[in-house]
């Protein structure tokens, strides 16, 4: 294992976070704050509880799950397109570096950063509701795996990206619609019948939900099935990676 | 100009560090990039590879460096097969790739040590001072690479290239771009890298730089190796010369008394061509002179020409060469 190189990676991916603090920590910060207080302070106070919970709580794990899902696209996709886009790619395919290291340095420090991020915003809601973790332990498993799955979603998205349009299609159109449909903003008890099979289509719920039991044991869909799902993606995601590494796509001619 | 032996007497003395055999790229375009180039390169040696746009130079160190994947054949780097053990031949070998690329944002200090950590190599700020140094980048090592100039930022990635004491240097194309005075330290610094045990493999368009440098030369084109040689024995066709004897009366035929020279009939009857080696004792000028006397013949004007280095090259890559890759094979199976 080539630990010099790993470390390598992940300092330089890290220490590009403290030179875009704005872009990569304060802005999403600030815009998930302005849903607590329009959806939770202000409009939240007009709304009955939801499964039991004011509604400025219940939104909380779903903006926290927003923001982790797209900051790790973000940081993922980025961290690996920008090489491609200026071309110091080759340093790295021509370093004695294996595919599973650039993997873990890649997708280790988007995660890292957008877990760190995720654990920031969940500290900025207590300013503006009162919520509760009623398993510690749970929240923080499905933060880092979340993080990890999807900025291994972020890294094929930047490896598969030709053009920054690209790489902003995936969590701009598929990712945050999928959020906010995904009970973010609402238990999916409170959809037509229709609609509740309907919406099991969408792998963010199970996402959502799971994260949101751990904070306060109530869930749209079981834990085991929450878990299983985000196994199942982190699972599609390796063997894409794996697929894209043996085969060079857009990577190696 | 007949097509050299791709593999000079010198490789059955010297280990190559760099061992190409049967290697083949094609592009999924179908194009054909490299066509079963075979080729040994010597450790220590400073290898100049020449050739046109588009004949193949980049894709043959892209990959033995890990850039691009051959189709077929086998490259080893010192011993090291370039698929099955990457680690081993990647970790021996520094490139400085053609196009300056650069992390914008990055110091020089950080962008040189992340390349040392990249190839496994563990922190060593004295290594990284000296290259720095020898650089002349020392000054600039706190400046962001965005600030620098096109020359300074070539300069950055051979230090890049040299931050994990690599064995293998390759150049592509080192001096594109870059003025005399930057172009000649930079020579200074291939040679002084090669003065401490470091093979050289540079792709220039520079044929003077590839004289002044070169071990040997090697040329490609159009994906095939058709030369190899020794910089030295190609001097020796550098020195030949070209007299050319512009009559005062044209003439239908050279007579026969001045036979032994060799001579062309050109220019419509008016010269007369005489190909000689400069660096030979007896160039035969004085009795080609006194030849042309006795045959009545009297010149109007003379004047000579070296063949340059740019001549061969250019005559080597119009001129179709039968079977080179059969003969490489075959000469690769001698050597084996």
């Amino acid at each position: 294992m080539n630990f010099h190189a790993i470390a390598a990676i992940y300092k330089f991916e890290m220490a590009r976070t403290w030179r875009t603090l704005f872009q990569s920590v304060v802005s999403p910060v600030i815009s998930t704050s302005l849903y607590f207080v329009v959806f939770g302070s202000a409009i939240g106070s007009r709304i009955d509880e939801v499964q039991g919970v004011s509604y400025g709580a219940f939104i909380v794990p779903g903006l926290i799950m927003l923001s982790l899902m797209t900051q790790s696209i973000s940081n993922a996709s980025f961290a690996i397109y920008f090489p491609k886009f200026i071309g110091t790619v080759y340093e790295l395919l021509s370093a004695p570096i294996s595919y599973v290291e650039i993997v873990i340095s890649y997708v280790g420090a988007a995660a890292t950063k957008s877990a760190a991020l995720g654990l920031i915003i969940l500290g900025t809601s207590f300013f503006f509701v009162d919520i509760s973790i009623a398993h510690p332990f749970m929240m923080l498993l499905f933060l880092a795996l979340t993080a990890i799955t999807f900025s291994l979603f972020g890294f094929i998205i930047g490896i598969w990206a030709d053009n920054f349009e690209k790489l902003q299609i995936v969590p701009l159109l598929i990712v945050t619609p999928l959020t906010f449909l995904g009970g973010t903003f609402y238990s999916i008890d409170m959809l037509p019948a229709i609609w509740q099979k309907i919406t099991l289509l969408n792998p963010v719920v199970y996402l959502v939900s799971g994260f949101r039991w751990s904070f306060y044991d109530v869930a749209d869909v079981n834990v085991g099935i929450s878990l299983l799902m985000i196994g199942v993606f982190l699972a599609a995601c390796l063997v894409i990676v794996a697929w894209i590494f043996k085969t060079g796509y857009r990577l190696k001619s | 100009m007949p097509a050299g032996p791709p593999f000079s007497d010198k490789d059955d003395a010297v280990q190559p560090i760099i061992s190409i055999r049967g290697l083949n790229k094609r592009y999924d375009s179908g194009f054909h990039a490299l066509k079963n180039v075979n080729l040994d390169i010597a450790d220590g040696d400073i290898f100049a590879l020449l050739g046109p746009n588009g004949a193949g130079k980049t894709t043959l160190i892209s990959v033995i460096c890990g850039i691009v994947n051959p189709s077929d054949g086998e490259v080893r780097v010192d011993g090291h097969e370039i698929i099955a053990d990457y680690r081993g031949a990647r970790e021996l070998i520094g490139l400085v790739p053609q196009e300056l690329t650069t992390d914008a944002f990055e110091t020089v200090w950080a962008t040189v040590s992340f390349s040392r950590g990249l190839f496994g190599k563990p922190k060593n700020p004295a290594h990284i001072e000296k290259v720095l140094k020898d650089l002349s980048l020392w000054d600039k090592r706190n400046d962001m690479l965005m600030t620098l100039s096109g020359g300074m930022k070539r300069r950055v990635m051979i230090a890049k290239a040299l931050s994990h004491e690599p064995r293998i240097l390759f150049l592509d194309e080192p001096t594109a771009g870059v003025d005399v005075e930057l172009r000649r330290s930079m020579w200074e610094v291939v040679r002084s890298l090669r003065a401490h045990g470091v093979t050289i493999i540079l792709t220039t368009h520079y044929l003077e730089e590839a004289e002044q440098m070169a071990d040997r030369i090697g040329v490609i084109n159009a994906g095939e190796i058709i030369l190899v040689e020794e910089k030295n024995e190609l001097m020796q066709k550098l020195g030949e010369k070209r007299l050319t004897l512009h009559l005062q009366d044209s003439i239908d035929t050279v007579p026969d008394t001045l036979a032994r020279h060799e001579l062309d009939l050109v220019d419509n009857g008016h010269a007369l061509l005489y190909t000689y080696n400069a660096n030979d004792k007896r160039t035969g000028v004085n009795s080609l002179f006194r030849d042309l006397d006795s045959a009545g013949i009297r010149l109007r004007d003379v004047d000579t020409k070296q063949s340059s280095l740019e001549e061969i090259f250019v005559d080597l890559v119009k001129t179709p060469t039968p079977e080179p890759a059969a003969d490489a094979q075959a000469t690769a199976k001698d050597n084996a």
